[in-house]
């Protein structure tokens, strides 16, 4: 039964990474709430996250919007083509793919560079020297990113549905020359604000997703530069797949039975 | 040290039988160390013996295998997140490598401990900071470059400044002078002899450095095989009888310490 082992390997392995990913996660869950805390480096990664990832975000947005309406337009020109595209665009925008390809363009940008960040602290004992000056890394390190994540995310997120409609609203009054007037009202009328409030209930869930894997990885990364590499790379992978894993599942509550 | 060491009013620094492996590497193989209240003990040993590894089992950045730690009577290996941020704030740390926080000005490095304590508004932090910087020898302009912009022995130095900012009750110095001039040694030297005589800070510190080692310990220590294999004051060290320490000081590569290497 020689075959049976590497798969029990394998197993054991991830079993052991997902436990020590939790005790990880509630850790910093923990730090979050108990004093002192540390404003100064929340504002410094509130600006990094919500700020600095805002163009970004937002030309995602913008080019996602805005081919939503050429696409649905080849498919809907037969029907009543300028309601519809309308519909499509805000249901979509809102509910999907504002947050999760906000997510996933915040995951490559922030993630990256929190892995690399503290995995370099990790590798440079910069995490050793904090706890020698009775500061706990945790609550100085990966607290603030939480925090910051979860609560810059839905703010960037809406940003992204507004220009992501925009971008919509554009192609269609510019390019397919529908009536503007008549494409907004149409917008207003199909935009639910539970598809809204669902989309940034995820979004809070992805930022904590992205920030929580930047912090794991490179608090955990060790053996120098290549150790460093291999986090950032860990960090984006885990936190893109466990983004996507999360709007499934995310979806699935907000939408079952409907 | 011309000053003898204070009457040992207790052991401020109790280490028995410590151990620490890594995975089938025994680097530890059973320590008894004691560090007296205002004493100045200097760890030496060859490199890679484990001294870092030492000090770090002290500090609880390394998780000892087995043994004991004391620090004033009170047991810290083991210890609790809360007890373990109670003790550290009686430790200041000089890193081998410095370990400076990169993403903060060096002014913000030298203060860090005060203002991570709340002890001290920046205000004020900035002052001790630029104190501190001119103990080491750093003017006030070095506060506001971020320490990537630092030689190497000037990093050395604030990081020393850093390690004594909060003025603890003791300081571990991990090779202090290593890739610093002769003379700003010899500076660093004088400056750990005030802390420990004017202060009354306890003091353990590694050096490879002989020099550094005569002046400012009360005490040496050496290292080998895990253990310590003699310890006295810095006069005897020349005649001390032991093959280890005479190689050591000498810094002879024939003797009983073998050296892996292959010519
Ligand atoms: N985190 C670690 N993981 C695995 N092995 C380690 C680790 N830290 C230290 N070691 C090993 O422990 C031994 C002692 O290391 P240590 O850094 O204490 O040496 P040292 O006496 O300080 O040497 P030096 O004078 O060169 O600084 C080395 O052989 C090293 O390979
Ligand atoms: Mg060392």
């Amino acid at each position: 039964m020689n075959f049976l082992q590497p798969i029990g390997h394998v197993v054991l392995d991830f079993l052991a990474t997902a436990g020590r990913l939790t005790l990880f996660a509630l850790a910093g869950v923990v730090q979050c709430f108990r004093p002192p805390f540390y404003g100064r480096m929340i504002v410094r990664q509130m600006v990094e996250i919500g700020y600095f990832s805002l163009p970004v975000v937002g030309l995602t947005a913008i080019f996602t919007g805005m081919v939503l309406a050429l696409q649905s337009y080849t498919g809907f020109a037969r029907f009543s083509a300028e309601a519809a595209i309308a519909n499509v665009v805000v249901v979509a925008v809102t509910r999907e793919l504002g947050p999760v390809l906000a997510g996933l363009m915040v995951a490559g940008r922030v993630g990256a560079a929190m892995a690399a960040e503290i995995g370099t602290m990790r590798v440079t004992e910069q995490i050793d020297a904090l706890t020698t000056l009775s500061t706990n890394p945790m609550k100085y390190l990966v607290a603030p990113r939480l925090i910051a994540g979860v609560a810059m995310m839905p703010i960037l997120v809406l940003i992204a549905d507004i220009i992501g409609v925009l971008g919509g609203f554009l192609v269609a009054s510019y390019k397919l020359g529908f009536n503007p007037a008549n494409y907004l009202q149409s917008t207003w009328d199909f935009m639910e604000a539970e598809d809204v409030v669902s989309g940034l209930v995820k979004a809070a869930v992805f930022g904590f997703i992205v920030t929580l894997m930047g912090c794991y990885h490179g608090y955990t990364s060790r053996g120098g530069a290549q150790g460093v590499g291999a986090a950032t790379t860990n960090a984006v992978v885990t936190a893109s797949i466990l983004i996507l894993c999360f709007d499934y599942i995310l979806t699935e509550m907000f939408f079952a039975g409907k | 040290m011309s000053t003898p060491a204070p009457a040992a009013a207790g052991a401020k620094i109790r280490i028995r039988g410590l151990k620490k492996a890594f995975g089938r590497k025994v680097v530890l193989d059973g320590i008894d160390l004691d560090v007296g209240v205002g004493e100045s003990l200097v760890v030496i040993g060859g490199s890679g013996t484990g001294k870092s590894v030492l000090i770090k089992c002290v500090l609880g950045i390394l998780q000892p295998d087995a043994g004991s730690i004391q620090v004033d009577g009170e047991e810290a290996a083991g210890i609790d997140a809360a007890g373990r941020e109670r003790i550290n704030r009686k430790f200041g740390m000089l890193f081998q490598g410095s370990a400076l926080f990169d993403s903060l000005p060096v002014w913000e490095n030298v203060a860090f401990g005060l203002l991570a304590q709340k002890k001290v508004t920046r205000v004020r932090g900035r002052e001790v900071a630029e104190a501190k910087l001119a103990q080491v020898g750093l003017g006030p302009e070095v506060g506001q470059l971020s320490p990537s912009e630092l030689s190497g022995g000037m990093q050395k130095r604030v990081a020393l400044a850093r390690a004594i900012a909060a003025d603890p009750e003791i300081i571990f110095f991990d090779e202090p002078t290593t890739g610093l001039d002769p003379i700003m040694a010899d500076v660093i030297n004088d400056l750990i002899v005030k802390i420990t005589r004017e202060v009354g800070a306890t003091a353990l510190s590694i050096t490879h450095d002989m020099a550094s080692a005569r002046k400012i310990a009360h005490r040496i220590a050496m290292l080998h095989g895990g253990r310590i294999v003699w310890s006295g004051p810095p006069a005897a060290v020349d005649a001390s009888g032991n093959p280890f320490v005479d190689q050591f000081v000498h810094g002879r590569a024939e003797g009983p310490i073998k050296m892996a290497v292959r010519a």
